[in-house]
Order: structure tokens, then sequence, then C-alpha cells
């Protein structure tokens, strides 16, 4: 399977990672190589098989569903590129 | 004493305990070290501030009489930890700036057993690479050269933590392995690099790359040394529901030398078309140093060997373009500057294009499209049936009374930098084709240096062990690490 031009805008796109227009060939042909390769995968019979979650079989741990930590929000925006009385700034989202 | 940053952690250990030596000494010659060695690159961020006072720290602990294994040893950092208050950064120019207001599980548990911060180590960015060359920092260097003096690679990603051991910066590192990373940079520096198994080493802290992969270990300079520092590094930690509830052992006290009987397993298929002569002879060579201490060769078969390398490309990527989304530009970290009625779409968009260098964009555009709907099952679900049949190859080895497998670590000695420049990214990946396949089945694995090529390079082996079962697989590290007798040291060059 090979990705066009569109496809490789599209899904760059979703991973919301700029490409300039003239990058888009490139890209295009390095992922078509990397499915290309991928699709090695289509040998395997996989027929019944489950699909891994984890390597270990342990039943995921549960904990009291109690407040364990809080009140600081200085901390927490101590490394935002623009932060706000308290908040983080960012570009108007809603017009 | 001279020369102090030479030492063994085990040897520090005992100098410190007989009072030969001092912290403060062992930390100073360090930092002496690390200050003649800008032309490895190793270290990208110094805290001899920091280093300074926790070896004071440690000799008030020695002094008395609390010292624990790794009290006074001074050790490097890969960047990917995040240290409270140091710049953590991944290599990535998207944290740039970066500060972390707490401290991973590992480093707490180091700087908890009395282990010296030196500063940050190079890696290749966000642990995405084999060369160390896709670093915001620029490329680390082996200490090793090539015969005709060529700058080689230190391998990646753990390439400044491999380096600054090999060249004695430190007396021990932390590493992190996803698909290799301690293990072939441990093989292309002449040093021992361990890959615990998944949930023996907490990953809280650690800035993610694939979750269901990850996994931090030591990189040192003898197995004894591994021992030592896994020991200090793994815990049981609330804040990683993975981690795994089961007594750390004392690993070193497990260093019996005895592996009278056990099962050795080489398995057919990482014989691969094109290994180079020197790396099948050595492998030969280690199954036969293992069968002269009383173990017992197997040959067994993994079939599904041959699909571990694209699974392992499908699946990391996903857990990685999942992970990486967290880079927006709004909590920490590098924001692009906008133009003229740009939005929030295009604050992410700008600020991760600039952020993220090519090999970190291409994996996760191409996570991004293997979890996209209408490719999620014939991608990603098939890769994970896939690592299914690739964790049941191991279980029925193991099921069949094997404790170990010896395999080649790399395809190769360490290349020259920029050898990979012109490589498609497929070939680059080529290099992980012996240790990925551990990492999909969380297992636990350890490079050992064990000869030489034609070149006078550093070759490695692996083990591959039982999960939790570091002890036997360091066991059967040391048979090959004496075995092998392998003491050659890089020229001082840098």
């Amino acid at each position: 399977m090979s990705i066009t031009e569109d496809e490789a805008r599209k899904v760059a796109h979703l991973a919301r990672i700029a490409v300039a227009d003239a990058d888009l060939p490139a890209l295009a042909r390095e992922l078509s190589g990397i499915l290309h390769f991928m699709e090695q995968l289509n040998e395997v019979d996989v027929e019944g098989v489950e699909p891994m979650t984890g390597v270990t079989a342990m039943r995921l741990k549960r904990r009291e569903d109690v407040v364990t930590s809080g009140g600081m929000a200085d901390r927490i925006l101590s490394n935002a590129p623009d932060a706000r009385e308290g908040f983080f700034a960012v570009p108007k989202v809603v017009e | 004493m001279t020369d102090l940053n030479r030492l063994t952690i085990a040897g520090a250990r005992d100098a410190l305990a007989q009072r030969e030596v001092t912290a403060a000494e062992l930390t100073e010659a360090c930092l002496a070290a690390i200050s003649a060695s800008g032309r490895l690159n190793a270290f990208v961020h110094e805290t001899p501030d920091m280093a300074r006072a926790m070896a004071a720290e440690a000799d008030r602990r020695i002094a008395a009489g609390e010292a624990l294994p790794m009290t006074g040893i001074p050790v490097g950092i890969k960047d990917v930890f995040c240290v409270k208050g140091v710049p953590s950064q991944a290599a990535s120019r998207i944290l740039s700036g970066f500060r972390p207001e707490y401290e991973s599980t590992v480093t707490q548990n180091l700087w908890n057993a009395g282990a010296v911060m030196l500063g940050k180590l190079n890696q290749d960015e966000f642990a995405m690479g084999s060369t160390n060359e896709t670093s915001c920092y620029g490329r680390a260097v082996n200490p090793w050269k090539g015969t005709d003096g060529t700058e080689l690679t230190p391998g990646g990603s753990s390439g400044g933590s491999a380096a600054a051991v090999a060249a004695d910066l430190c007396l021990g590192a932390t590493g992190t392995d996803t698909g290799g990373s301690i293990r072939q940079p441990a093989a292309f520096t002449g040093t021992v690099g361990l890959r615990p198994t998944y949930g023996r080493v907490s990953r809280w802290g650690v800035i993610a790359y694939a979750s269901s992969l990850d996994q931090a270990g030591p990189m040192t300079k003898s197995v004894r040394d591994a021992a030592i520092m896994l020991g200090a590094m793994a815990s049981v930690d609330p804040q990683d529901s993975t981690s795994a509830d089961i007594p750390v052992p004392d690993y070193e006290a497990l260093l019996t030398g005895d592996i009278r009987g056990k099962k050795i397993g080489i398995p057919r298929e990482y014989r691969v078309d094109g290994m180079p002569d020197e790396i099948d002879a050595l492998w030969r060579k280690g199954a036969e140093m293992l069968r002269d201490a009383g173990a017992e060769i197997v040959d067994i078969s993994l079939p599904h060997t041959k699909y571990a390398l694209p699974a392992y490309y499908v699946i990391a990527p996903a857990e990685a373009s999942s992970n990486l989304a967290r880079y927006d530009g709004v909590r920490y970290g590098h924001r692009a500057r906008l133009g003229q009625g740009d939005g929030i779409t295009e604050m992410y968009e700008k600020t991760r294009a600039e952020g993220f260098g090519p090999e970190v964009r291409r994996r996760i555009i191409i996570g991004t499209y293997v979890l996209s709907a209408g490719f999620y099952d014939a991608y990603y679900n098939r890769a994970r049936k896939v690592r299914s049949l690739i964790k049941g190859d191991f279980d029925a080895a193991f099921g069949a009374g094997v404790d170990a497998i010896l395999a080649p670590t790399t395809p190769s000695a360490a290349f020259p930098l920029g050898a990979m420049d012109a490589a498609d990214p497929v070939q680059m990946y080529l290099q992980d084709v012996f240790t990925v396949t551990l990492n999909l089945a969380g297992l636990p694995g350890i490079a050992v240096p064990v000869g030489q090529d034609g070149q006078g390079l550093p070759l490695g082996l692996q083990l591959i062990g039982r999960p939790f079962e570091e002890g036997d697989l360091l066991n059967q590290a040391l048979v090959l690490e004496r075995a092998a007798g392998f003491v050659a040291k890089p020229e001082r060059w840098w």
C-alpha cells in the first residue's frame, strides 16, 4: 500500500504537525516505505490470536478513590510558555 | 589513588568503605573528566553544585556508618529522566527550558541510596534512534575510534550514557530501552547494559516514548556493577501501576558464578542473512564459554522472530503518537511564534513542526496513521496479535526448560557517524533486529562485551532471561564476562 501526497497531508494534520506542501512528496515516499516494511505482518496467520494489551498478566491495580495530590497550581504553571492569572494562556479558541 | 573516575562501582564502594577515598574525591575526579570530555558531547547538562553537595552528604552517611551500596557513587542520568530543577528534555527542542517540578522514581531511588548526580546525558530525541544523531544537542561520539581515526556512533538511543561510561566520565549511568536502546549502545562501547523485565523498574517521571515497551536500566563497566545499580533503581511504585509488586532481591549476592546445569538456548532464527562472520564466530565462542562453565547448550526455535521488527515499528510509533500528543505548546517547553490570525490549531501545528526533529515527526505521523479509522485493524491490531505470538515463542522456550537465550546484540560493531544519513528510515530500523524481540515480550536482557572485531572495536553478546529472573541472568552474564576477559579500553583522544 502506498500513501498519496493528499493522504500524507491528512495524516500530518491529524497528528497536528505542519508540513509544507513542498515536503509532502518526500513524506509520502517515506511513509510508503515504512508501511511496505510493515506489510510483512500480513504473512502471519493471526486467526484466533488475541491482540496483546500488556506483557505481564496482571490485574490493573486499584486504589481508594480519594484526592492524593493538589493545591500546586503555581508549580504546574511554572513551565508554561504563557501563563496568566493562574491559567494557561492560549490563542482565542471560540470566536 | 589516581584516576578515581576509572573505578567500577564495586571498586569505589569498597574503597569508600575502607576509607581509602571519599565521595568528594570520586566526584571531583568525575567532574574533571567531564570538563575535559567536550568532544564526546556525552554530558549535555552538568550539575557540579548538586554533585558536590550530594557527595558531602554521602561522606557524612559513610562516616555515620549508614552507607548503602550506591552511597557516594557518582552517576550520569540520561536526559529522558525528570530530575527536579534540572533541564530534562529527552534531547528534544520541544522541551527546551523545561525544568521538572518533580523527580522520577528511578532517580529518587538512586538519590535515596546516596548516589551522586553528575548531570544529564545525551540521547536520541525521545529515545527514537540507534545512533544518538537525532538529539537536539547534536550527536554524541563514541570514545572508540575506527583504525583510520574515523569518529563512530556510540549507538542509541542511550548513546551519551554509553559514551560516558566507556570514557570513565562516571562510574555508572541510567539508560532506557524501548527497542534496544540500552543494549545496542553498550555493545558499541564495550560496556554492560541491562534492560530489566517490564515492570521491574518504575516508569514514573521517565519521559514516555512507548509505554508498553519502555523500561529503564543500568549501564555500567561490569556485570557486578549492573547488579548493584539495578538493586538501587528497582522498586514497586504506586505512581506506576505497571510496576511489579515483587520484592527486589540482593542481585549482587546472587552472583555465584555457578551456572552448572543451566540450559542456554541458541535461537536458530537469529542467524540472519548477511551476518558478519566475526559476529557469528563470537556467538559460537560465547556458547562454548557457557558450555565450559557447565551449562547445557540447546538449539531452540523462536519462529516469529522475523516479524518482531515490523510489529515493533507499528506498536512503538502508535504509542508514541499518543504519548507525544501532550507536547502542544501549552503546558511546557517550546511554543512557536504565531502569525497574524493564527488560532489554536496553527499553534499546535507550528509548535510541533518546529519542536520535533524529523525522526520523531515521522514516527508520530506513522503512528497516527496506523491508529486511524480504517487502518487500526489492518496494522495496529495485527501487530498486537503478532506480538502475542512472539511472546508465545519465548513462553514455549522457557516452558521447555530453557533458562536463558544467547544471541548477538547487534548486527555489526559501531559504525561511522553520518553513515546512516543517506539511508532510508527502514535501514536504520534494521539495527534493532536482535534487540526488539525481548521488548515485545517484556523480558530482561543484558549486553556483555565479549570480543573485538578486526579493527579492535568491541563486540557484544546478549543474554535474554526469564521474567523477573534478573538475578539468574546477571549470574550467567558474569560467567560470560569472566570467560571473555574483555579488558580493552579506548585510547584517550578527546
